[in-house]
């Protein structure tokens, strides 16, 4: 019989085979415990996961789609790079919007840091011109010559600098969850093979007495493998519950860009925690039977 | 059924008993005997597959048991009923799904559906305790038990170990007589005990050879009894 085929038939399969095995003792709660608060953590792995995802998407979506203009010249000559920046910019290639960021937004700007009412006309605080890429984006060292020569105080700054290590932060963010998600299966293995090891131990007078009335080793691997693995997915199903319903009531900013109010699934995604109960059914399975058939050998 | 060929059994280094020929033909009644500690239940723990003998070998119809996987084995011990002295039984089932469990585990039926178990119950005299939990049974109504659950797969031998060793003599009477009458449906019976009471009663009832360990030998008895 296949792997897949063994797996089905623990649920469809010898219903009652699993009666064999004593219900009681530490290790069912064990087994429930560990399957359930596996399952409460892979849930926050899995948000952690796609949240971070998430945010390194919008992030390298929108900065990669807006660039700044800084034209940081004396008062008097302000008006006139700035003019002839704006000239430049509407005449390249690559470039879908220009527009000079007005003083108010400007003092918008500033104002987390000096307040409301800092006199910025009287400061000399570099003008900004926003800029929006086209799909196709421009060629940004060419730009740089242009306005070089045409308005000698204009920095273009294309975020680049700043926005790989947020985007590479974010994805390692993203690849962090998954790791966790797979410590998470890893640990919930070793537990169930613990588990699973104990309770062989502790019913070696019922692996006595069916190999007495002539039950195969399979017979009574499968009754452990399906006692285990329908807790562990018992287990995980009550922790994953719990997990979705602490993630659903979270609050929400309905704000991707900001992380911790980001941190929740977003419609079908409310679909793939569900899964983590299958996934943890099919870990305590291949546990079970490992340590199962271990056990079964030596004690032939 | 059950061959052995000059089949010793040594442990720890020391023989138990060697040199064994034995067949145990289909429809016989065979009994074993001698003092405690000379080889009864090792015999018969060989003559079932959870021993291998040491030297010499072992036929399970018509299997070598050196050369049977585990598997094999497992096919073999359905078709061989065992009565232990000390009855070992899953605690936490009760009784009836105790007898029916070797239909269950050769996937024969569902526990508690098959049809001829209230019958093979009430033929040990159980009905009133199927559905009490192994502890709560006194030793004979577990030694009934286990012979029920000997012979719900109707194997073609039965083996059974001081299975009068827990009774009073009345109910060792009647386990001798359920015993009697298998032997009388075909089949094979190998009872190991050193109630040579009971052997006399068996004898006005079959006909039965004594085999006794003796001296590390398997002989044949019979005039002492």
């Amino acid at each position: 019989m296949s792997v897949a085929a063994d797996f089905i038939a623990v649920f469809i399969r010898d219903a009652q085979s699993d009666r064999v095995v004593p219900p009681t003792g530490y290790t069912a709660t064990l087994t429930l415990f560990t399957a359930g608060a596996m399952a409460f953590l892979a849930v926050f792995a899995l948000a952690l996961s796609l949240a971070s995802g998430r945010l390194a998407d919008r992030w390298g979506e929108d900065l990669a789609k807006s660039v700044t203009v800084r034209i940081s010249a004396p008062l008097d000559q302000v008006a006139a790079q700035t003019a002839a920046a704006v000239r430049v910019l509407e005449t390249t290639a690559g470039i879908a919007s220009v527009r000079v960021l007005t003083s108010a937004e400007q003092q918008a700007l500033l104002s987390p840091w000096f307040g409301p009412d800092v006199p910025i006309d009287d400061l000399p605080i570099p003008k900004l011109i926003e800029v929006i890429e086209t799909d196709d984006g421009f060629d940004a060292t060419g730009l740089r010559l242009r306005l070089q020569t045409e308005a000698p105080g204009a920095v273009l700054d294309d975020h680049t600098r700043w926005r790989k290590p947020l985007t590479v932060a974010a994805g390692r963010l993203r690849s962090l969850g998954w790791t966790s998600i797979l410590i998470i299966g890893a640990a919930t293995a070793a537990m169930i093979t613990l588990a699973a090891n104990a309770a062989l131990a502790a019913n070696l007078q019922v692996i006595r007495v069916l190999r007495l009335i002539g039950a195969t080793d399979g017979y009574i691997a499968r009754a452990f493998i399906r006692r285990f693995t329908l807790r562990a997915l018992g287990g995980a199903l009550i922790g994953a519950t719990i997990g979705m319903l602490a993630i659903w009531l979270l609050p929400e900013a309905g704000d991707d860009r900001i992380f911790l109010t980001g941190l929740g699934f977003r419609q079908s995604q409310w679909f793939l925690p569900l899964i983590i109960p299958v996934l943890a059914a099919v870990v305590a399975f291949f546990a079970t039977r490992a340590a199962a058939t271990r056990a079964l050998g030596r004690l032939s | 059924m059950i061959e052995f060929k000059s089949a010793g059994y040594s442990y720890g280094g020391k023989a138990l008993f060697g040199g064994v020929d034995l067949d145990l033909a289909s429809g016989s009644f065979h009994f074993l005997t001698g003092p405690s500690g000379v080889g009864k239940s090792t015999l018969l723990k060989l003559c079932y597959g959870e021993l291998r003998p040491t030297e010499g070998n072992v036929t399970l119809f018509g299997k070598d048991l050196h050369h049977m996987d585990r598997d094999e084995l497992a096919a073999a011990r359905r078709r061989i009923g065992v009565v232990h002295q000390d009855c070992q039984f899953l605690d936490h089932l009760p009784l009836d799904e105790n007898i029916g469990l070797p239909l269950a585990v050769a996937e024969r039926g569902v526990l508690k559906d098959e049809s001829n178990l209230k019958e093979l119950i009430a033929w040990v005299g159980l009905s009133q305790r199927a559905n009490a939990l192994p502890p709560e049974l006194s030793g004979g109504e577990r030694q009934r038990a286990a012979l029920a659950r000997a012979v719900i797969m109707s194997p073609d031998v039965i083996l059974a170990d001081e299975p009068t060793g827990n009774v009073d003599w009345e109910m060792s009477q009647r386990l001798l007589r359920l015993l009697v009458e298998l032997n009388r449906m075909g089949k094979t019976i190998l009872v190991a005990t050193h109630d040579l009471q009971l052997i006399r009663a068996a004898k006005t009832q079959v006909q039965a050879r004594v085999l006794r360990i003796s001296d590390r030998q398997l002989q044949l008895a019979g005039a002492d009894l």
